[in-house]
């Protein structure tokens, strides 16, 4: 079975298009663990946790911050449909430190009435961002 | 004869109203331009949603989500109709449209129907006309969030699961250019599989094409099919689907999932109404506003007009006055 020469990769969020491109690898925060997807994947289906996506065009890398959301994997295809999803370059970075300041605080300090999910859940994100950013700037 | 300063004031009140509108035409264009904008940037994810639901819909058995199944339907079967109006109205018929559309779709069908209304117009309209109304949502589209669709979605997949309603439909204006807006009937649910299947044919026959000409028995036509070009799939001719269901082994790959089928559809489904209802509303958004700005545009006209009418009509009075009191003095000096 021929292997196509490479994949097509769509990154959409409920608000925008954000990727539309052809890429040789990509690598897909699953619902059980990163997955590494390269031309030819089987057909799978997979929902995204918080993380961070990347995909390779020839020696280029590209990363995004993903949270949440659904995969597609074709063998020469992928769509993610992203509830949010974020380009390294359009990271607020201070946020991003502002909101991981914030839900540590709330982790080590559990009140009562607190939800500690959604704290954990914002942390990863903010993690992931961070992450993301500091890979953008190590690049330019 | 209507005297010089009542005419003044009619035009002056004329006037008035004409610089409402034109200010209300700017406002609506400057909306316009931001909610085109927003719906615009949605589609993609509402398309990619639907090629995913529907290429995942031709592999699994309904039976394995209640949102996909399909109930009988008899005259004892219950339809939710969500009918998407606006809040405000100085927009033409698109109120009335949307009204009339759903009004013509209740008449037609013999079940019972119960209205899921958004907006105060169609709130106002059937709420007054004691139809039977499951739940209504007003004063949203001020300021539109994703939150609002998930609302509305989640009281229609309640209705849905919970029997109250055995379909749902969605009634809404499209936004098709700023000069035309489309009204839609749409199903919601249960998710109508044969309808995604009709409109992702192409994008599954382009699948099913690209995915055949690996399979060895095929290869050297496929190949030649294909001739060299990656995207031949794309006018993929019934020729080439009838190959298709000739090797069901190839096109019938089921996909693997993680974590589960179950878990996913759990997700995925909800998720896809969801979108669906957001990009209705975005869509009766930026409708809404084109209409409007047609409506403003079309009111400053007219306004104009009737100024010019006016003012010609006020001049002849001005002009017979003046005739009348001339000849007033004359035949008044002859007299002497």
């Amino acid at each position: 079975m021929p292997i196509p020469p490479n994949i097509h990769l769509q990154i959409v969020s409920a608000d925008r298009s954000l990727v539309s491109e052809q890429v040789d690898e990509v690598q897909i925060p699953g619902a059980d663990g990163y997955l590494g997807v390269l031309p030819g994947h089987t057909p799978l289906l997979t929902t995204l946790q918080v993380g961070q996506l990347w995909y390779r065009q020839g020696p280029e890398k590209h990363y995004l911050s993903i949270a949440f959301g659904f995969a597609e994997i074709q063998p020469d295809r992928v769509t993610i449909l992203a509830q949010i999803a974020e380009k390294a370059d359009e990271i607020d970075i201070a946020r991003a430190e502002l909101a991981k300041k914030r839900a540590e605080e709330r982790m080590t300090r559990p009140t009562v009435d607190m939800d500690f999910e959604r704290a954990r859940i914002a942390l990863l994100k903010a993690l992931a961002r961070l992450q993301v950013a500091s890979r953008a700037r190590i690049r330019s | 004869m209507p005297s010089l300063i009542d005419l003044r004031r009619r035009i002056r009140a004329v006037k008035n109203t004409q610089q409402i509108t034109k200010a209300m035409k700017m406002v609506a264009a400057s909306k316009l331009r931001r909610a085109q904008e927003r719906i615009v940037n949605a589609r993609p994810y509402a398309v990619q949603m639907q090629r995913v639901l529907s290429s995942v819909a031709t592999r699994v058995d309904p039976s394995i989500h209640p949102l996909l199944i399909v109930r009988e339907r008899g005259p004892e079967s219950k339809t939710l109709v969500v009918v998407v109006t606006a809040d405000k109205g100085l927009c033409g018929s698109f109120n009335t449209n949307v009204i009339k559309a759903a009004g013509a779709f209740i008449a037609q069908t013999t079940e019972q129907c119960r209205l899921g209304l958004v907006g105060r117009k169609g709130r106002d309209f059937f709420g007054r006309r004691g139809f039977a109304v499951m739940f209504e949502q007003i004063g949203i589209f001020q300021k539109l969030r994703y939150q609002d669709a998930q609302t509305i979605a989640q009281l229609a997949i309640d209705a849905f699961t919970s029997g109250d309603a055995d379909r749902v439909m969605l009634t809404y204006n499209e936004f098709k250019s700023v000069m035309s807006q489309r009204v839609v009937v749409d199903q919601l649910l249960p998710i109508a599989r044969a309808e995604i299947d009709d409109t992702s044919m192409t994008a599954t026959a382009a699948e099913r094409g690209e995915r055949l000409r690996p399979a060895p028995s095929e290869q050297s036509r496929g190949a030649a099919s294909g001739g060299g070009a990656p995207r031949a799939g794309d006018e993929a001719a019934p020729a080439e689907r009838d190959r298709g269901a000739g090797a069901p082994g190839v096109n019938n790959v089921d996909y693997l999932y993680e974590p589960s089928a179950q878990e996913i559809f759990n997700q995925l489904l909800p998720r896809y109404i969801e979108v669906q209802i957001y990009r209705a509303l975005l869509e009766s958004n930026a409708a809404f506003f084109a209409a409007q700005m047609t409506a403003m545009d079309t009111a400053t006209k007219n306004s104009a007009e009737m100024i010019a009418d006016l003012t010609l009509y006020m001049n002849k009075v001005r002009q017979a006055a003046i005739t009348r009191e001339i000849i007033e003095v004359v035949s008044g000096a002859e007299a002497l």
